[in-house]
């Protein structure tokens, strides 16, 4: 069964690698990753969509809580959260059909962002499952290429952020005795 | 308070900063400025002869005492070859800190001279790993590294460094505080689930304690003691917290697992609550999971969350320091109320049944024989000199086993073997580290005559720095514990473990410039020993075994841990009780 994580995590290199490498260590395939900043620069927010075994789903999410980059995971597959994701389509279509394209882009809420002879460039946001329909009634009516942004969650109920406070070193402890 | 001065110099600062006294490592390129900053001898280095073997003196190090023990490598083949030792600290949780040299910042990606990616490469097998690029950060990452090896569940932690840093010029800021804010370190245990725990504890007909390397960890010995004192309950300790618990103490049964003695088995089988304490419910002590302590409700205590069901669903979870938890859990329990009668009588049933389940199969060695030295034998006379109060370092395999089964430990952190990872090549290069750790301490290094092989241009690092190791071949002319399961699973058919072609060890110890020799006949075998011991340098000793021996009891792969093989020739399949 597909799992959603949604991960806030320190915007550093290798961080991504880091929680990449939990799923594919364990021959996990990612269906789906999307990853940008936050409001505060230096803190990303992933939303992860991977077939993991009903078993190891916790584990997975321990894992990926244990990694010293990764500030909160939570697996959102259960909880109430909106799961989106947004598609680009170019359809090549025949003149004559151009008007139904639209009608049905316009029945999935969709956004024409390019307009030729050879077709549309068509832009939709929803639910996967929706997208998955909404390319299906495209390749209907001609060739088509498809990229989807992959899926966005947040959950519906309030998680805090628990942050770690700073911890004092050796070195500053040292500091007064040792001069250098 | 600042000072100018090269980022070599400011690492070396910083690890003295830490309370590094010595560190063990090999030079190249990149980390000529390091080496430069070293003549200076602000920090002891002690020069390895391979780097993998560099990681491994770091943990025997740490294993050792507790401190974080630190290794360096220079970029490249000096990197990759250090990768061994990182896993085998990650599998162990081992607290090392390894530098490693990377090439010069612009350079860094253009597949130039002894470039490896060794960020990526220990990413997976480190607790934590940093690139680092700037001389500014440099400080604060060496401190955190050293913060995030011994905290929480400890592990290796890997800086690459690029050369320029070392060579750069900067202020030197003593960092007083880090942050981490995404690393969680749990401590307290939860209250109402130590409450739970101590009510099933007053309830168990048929407790057992369980515990492991947390315990040496969290230096919770002391704990342990008084709780399994407290609850007079049966113990087990597994092969990472082999002296957790006084090998002569009376609530001590054995370890449990593959090669676990039969009454470990039977009364992890047995029991009715299994306290778990710093343990991971490894696949070599639980046998077939779902066959594993079958009638036993679970208490498990341990500071990484991620361990705390991962292979058996515990009653009571505990995420917490093992030792604090420990200490909370005895504060509550000697506060209580006495047991009924109904349970004391049952702990005694218990008892007397574990008691007669270690009569029944004891964990010994076999009788002596006046022909040949029986490997067993090897180590009933090393535990004998051994005496519990020395520090006895293995490599892997038949060895290991019957060392673990057969020489006691009065205290934690003297027994040092490679556990989750199962490194071959481990025994020399661990005894180095805690041999430099504690100079004045007897030191054992318990070796395979495969895994001597792997280690030994490391007798160059002992001769040259005097180290008084007392090393131990025990030669059974065959990858030993391979040659066993061949021998029992594949028809004896035996392929590639033949050791031909092994040294003169009496000519190779002299070659490096210490005393060495090989018996074979029983007779030589203690007079060997006591020499061994009584050397005031190193010595090199080859014991030539009885070849075919097995380790035993044997629980195979799959079986649960009461179907143990007890010994030869008709295996004896011990049906759960
Ligand atoms: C680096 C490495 N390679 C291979 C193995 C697999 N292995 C486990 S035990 C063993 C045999 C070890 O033989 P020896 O060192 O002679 O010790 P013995 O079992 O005879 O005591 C081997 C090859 C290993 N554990 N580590």
């Amino acid at each position: 069964m597909l799992q959603v994580i949604s991960l806030v995590l320190e915007n550093k290199p290798g961080a991504l690698m880091r929680v990449t490498g939990v799923l594919s260590q364990r021959g996990y395939n990612i269906e789906s990753l999307t990853v940008a900043r936050t409001l505060d620069p230096e803190v990303s927010r992933m939303t992860i969509v991977v077939d993991v075994d009903a078993t190891l789903r916790q584990q997975v999410v321990k894992q990926m809580n244990k990694l010293i980059n990764v500030l909160q995971a939570s697996d959102l597959t259960e909880s109430p959260a909106v799961v989106r994701e947004l598609v680009l389509v170019r359809v090549r279509t025949a003149q004559e059909s151009r008007t139904a394209v639209l009608k049905e882009a316009e029945i999935f809420g969709g956004r024409v962002v390019d307009s030729s002879t050879e077709g549309f460039a068509i832009e939709v946001t929803g639910a996967p499952e929706k997208l998955n329909e909404f390319i299906d009634v495209m390749g209907s009516y001609g060739e088509i290429d498809v990229t989807r942004s992959g899926a966005l969650a947040i959950a519906l109920d309030a998680r805090k952020l628990k942050l770690q406070p700073p911890v004092p070193t050796k070195a500053g402890v040292k500091m007064e005795e040792t001069a250098i | 308070m600042s000072n100018l001065m090269s980022g070599a110099k400011m690492l070396l600062e910083c690890l003295s900063r830490e309370g590094v006294d010595c560190i063990f490592g090999y030079p190249g390129g990149v980390t000529l400025p390091l080496y430069d900053a070293l003549y200076d001898g602000q920090i002891r280095h002690v020069l390895v002869r391979h780097e993998e073997n560099a990681a491994f003196a770091a943990e025997g190090y740490a294993r050792a005492t507790g401190k974080v023990g630190v290794c360096c490598a220079t970029s490249g083949p000096g990197a990759t070859n250090l990768t061994t030792g990182l896993v085998d600290a990650l599998m162990d949780s081992i607290p090392i800190v390894a530098i490693t040299g990377q090439v010069a910042t612009k350079l860094i990606g253009s597949d130039a001279f002894q470039e490896a990616d060794t960020f990526g490469i220990t990413r997976p097998a480190t607790k934590h790993n940093y690139l680092v690029k700037s001389l500014e950060d440099l400080p604060r990452v060496i401190h955190e590294a050293f913060y995030i090896a011994a905290s929480g569940r400890p592990g290796p932690v890997l800086v690459d460094i690029a050369k320029d840093v070392f060579q750069g010029q900067g202020h030197y800021q003593p960092v007083s505080s880090i942050h981490l804010p995404g690393y969680k370190v749990f401590t307290e245990g939860h209250t109402g689930q130590i409450r739970r725990a101590v009510q099933l504890i007053q309830e168990a007909q048929r407790p057992l304690v369980y515990a492991g390397g947390g315990i040496v960890a969290a230096g919770a010995a002391s704990e342990l003691r008084e709780f399994v004192e407290l609850t007079d309950s049966p113990a087990v300790l597994t092969l990472m917290g082999l002296g957790a618990l006084p090998a002569s103490h009376p609530n001590y049964i054995s370890m449990p697992g593959m090669h676990g003695s039969y009454a470990s088995n039977m009364a992890l089988t047995g029991c009715d609550l299994l306290i778990a304490l710093g343990v991971r419910f490894d696949d070599r002590v639980t046998g077939r999971l779902n066959a594993f302590a079958p009638h036993a409700k679970v208490i498990h205590v341990d500071i990484d969350p991620a361990e705390v069901g991962k292979n058996r669903a515990p009653e009571v979870p505990v995420v917490g320091d093992v030792k604090r938890v420990l200490a909370k859990l005895n504060k509550l329990l000697s506060a209580g109320e006495p047991l009924p009668e109904s349970v004391s009588a049952s702990r005694r049933d218990w008892w007397r049944q574990v008691r007669e389940w270690k009569r029944e199969h004891p964990l010994e060695a076999p009788e002596p024989s006046d022909t040949e030295i029986k490997p067993q034998t090897l180590m009933a006379e090393i535990n004998r000199r051994a005496a519990g109060r020395a520090t006895v370092c293995t490599d892997v395999g038949q060895h290991q086993m019957w060392a673990a089964q057969l020489i006691g430990f009065e205290e934690p952190r003297l027994w040092i073997s490679s556990g989750g990872l199962g490194s071959m090549g481990f025994g020399l290069p661990s005894a180095i580290g805690a041999q430099m750790a504690c100079p004045d301490r007897l030191v054992f290094a318990i070796v395979g005559d495969g895994g001597f092989q792997m280690s030994i241009p490391e007798l160059a690092t002992i001769a040259a720095n005097k180290l008084p190791i007392k090393i131990v071949i025990m030669n059974n002319g065959h990858l030993g514990m391979v040659r066993q399961w061949q021998t029992m699973f594949f028809n004896n058919r035996l392929s590639g473990v033949q050791l031909e072609g092994f040294p003169d060890i009496a000519k190779l110890a002299e070659a490096y410039g210490f005393s060495g020799c090989t018996i074979e006949r029983p007779s030589e075998l203690g007079p060997a020993l006591d020499r061994a011991v009584s050397e005031p340098g190193p010595f090199l000793l080859n014991v030539k075994v009885a070849q075919f021996e097995c380790v035993y009891p044997m629980v195979p792969a799959g079986n649960a841990i009461n179907e143990m093989v007890l010994g030869p020739p008709q295996p004896v399949a011990v049906a759960a009780k």
